[in-house]
């Protein structure tokens, strides 16, 4: 092997890559094979679950407040102040107080996810429909709009781009969190990082792996989203 | 610290009971486990008062994270950005890369790291640092932006160069656009630096899952509430830092 990469730390990638397609022996396990590809999906579709969940509560809760506000031009202490307060929860404190002072499952889990995802929601879909150019506004209301039309045809589609970076900075936050929800009794991906001695250090770096590539996925997803919301008009200026 | 639970553990108080129930009151004193081993209470003030010096040390290692991590991560996406702000071809590779390293969980990165650079500080700061370059590059870029084309037009006209340009007119009038990113990044730094636990670099994560207290909701709620009034306090600090140097904007308010 030539290259800037020292040997070792190509046994440990391939050690992975192992790890996550074939079982594999465990210290603790008493002769059961750990890991696998079978183990990989039933964790990732866990960790999918709980991550979609929690953006569908945060969405519902935070996507209505935001829209209303922002139409309506006032809270913007609330909608504002939140989305930065939010920010400065620590999401390992977050989690452990919630399983040891609430309880664990994936309800719990969900809520306190959805918890971390409404803040830059809502700030987002604040700031978005108050950007919209209060003249645009004027002349849909001088067309004879309703203001319910004016929300949902001239000042939601302007806003998609905001809404929509809310939206990703609240999932990469969702989908990371995700990862320590084995500490509130829920088995995704981040079961292979949290039970080392288990999963072993191949075990360990597998996790990361899987957990880095469902981040990407899921930021690429919303991205190609994004791009089919964004009206055609909005995608002539570049941003 | 609350006045009550001063007078609980008052010698005289300790004394007057101890009469009634010595033995008790011995196991009480003399092993603080028993209010950790109970899970009624949210917040154990005692436990809180005797062991706050725990907290010291995570908290020291956890402010020098964050500052490490925001001053590199601020270093690096500003000399991206004005190299971007000059050649306009690299913006979408850089906003596509940094946008990766923001998007991959900074737990997933620490430990993705920890066969190339082992267990550490150093780990959680580079994996930190990546966290924060989108952040602070877009702002940047949008404070840029942002900057009014007649602006630059009556520097040009005043004679001044390129470089001038930059350094005079339009990096001044984007400060706050600058400062808000900073503020994200420095205040986003601090709540995910809690996670630096798990690549062994410290911090108040130690409190949270170091040492088996993870269902103990006092060290939760001292850690994490030490970690929440860090990042308020450095947003403090960098808005009195903006006022401080943009006095044109207070004299137009």
């Amino acid at each position: 092997m030539t290259g800037p990469l020292p040997h070792p730390v190509l046994a440990s990638f391939g050690g992975a890559i192992e790890f996550i397609f074939t079982p594999q022996e465990s210290n603790v396990t008493g002769g059961n094979k750990v890991g696998g590809l079978d183990k990989v999906l039933e964790l990732a579709l866990t960790q999918i679950e709980v991550t979609i969940f929690a953006l569908a509560l945060a969405l519902v809760v935070a996507l209505p407040i935001g829209l209303y506000f922002g139409h309506k031009g006032t809270g913007e202490l609330l909608a504002v102040g939140l989305g930065n307060a939010g920010r400065a929860i620590p999401e390992l404190a977050l989690i452990a107080f919630m399983a040891a002072a609430i309880g664990v499952g994936v309800l719990n889990l969900t809520i306190a996810l959805a918890v971390l995802g409404v803040p830059p929601i809502l700030t987002n879909t604040f700031v978005g429909i108050r950007q919209v150019d209060r003249a645009t506004v004027d002349a849909a209301r001088g067309m004879g709009m309703t203001e319910f039309e004016i929300l949902r045809k001239v000042e939601l589609p302007l806003a998609v781009p905001t809404i929509m970076s809310g939206v990703r900075g609240a999932t990469v936050n969702i989908v990371a969190t995700a990862t320590i929800a084995p500490l509130a009794g829920v088995l995704t991906l981040g079961d292979f990082i949290i039970n080392e001695n288990v999963y072993g250090t191949d075990g360990v770096l597998a996790g990361a792996i899987l957990v880095a590539l469902l981040a990407l996925a899921f930021e690429f997803g919303l991205a190609a989203l994004q791009r089919r919301l964004t009206s055609k008009g909005l995608k002539l200026k570049p941003v | 610290m609350a006045p009550w639970s001063d007078l609980m553990t008052s010698p005289a108080l300790l004394a007057a009971v101890g009469e009634v129930g010595k033995g008790f009151i011995q196991e009480r004193s003399s092993d603080t486990l028993p209010c950790q081993a109970d899970t009624s209470k949210l917040f154990c003030f005692d436990w809180a008062r005797e062991n706050i010096d725990r907290y010291g040390t995570p908290t020291l290692q956890q402010l020098e994270l964050v500052v490490i991590s925001v001053l590199i991560g601020f270093a690096i996406a500003f000399a991206l950005s004005v190299f971007a702000h000059r050649h306009a071809w690299a913006r979408p590779p850089l906003l596509a890369g940094t946008g990766i390293l923001f998007a991959i969980p900074s737990i997933a990165f620490f430990l993705l790291l920890l066969p190339i650079t082992g267990r550490g500080r150093e780990t959680a700061i580079i994996a930190l640092s990546a966290y924060t370059l989108q952040i602070i590059y877009r702002n940047v870029m949008v404070g840029l932006a942002n900057v009014p084309d007649s602006v630059r037009d009556a520097a040009r006209g005043m004679g001044l160069t390129d470089r001038q340009i930059l350094w005079k007119v339009e990096l001044p009038l984007a400060t706050p656009e600058i400062v808000a990113g900073l503020r994200i990044a420095t205040v986003s730094t601090v709540a995910i630096a809690t996670l630096a636990v798990f690549a062994g670099g410290g911090g108040l994560g130690t409190q949270i899952y170091g040492g088996g207290n993870l269902s103990f909701t006092t060290s939760i709620i001292l850690a994490g509430g030490i970690a929440i009034a860090m990042a308020l306090l450095f947003d403090v600090v960098l808005l009195t830092i903006q006022h401080l140097i943009t006095p044109w904007r207070r004299a137009a308010a």
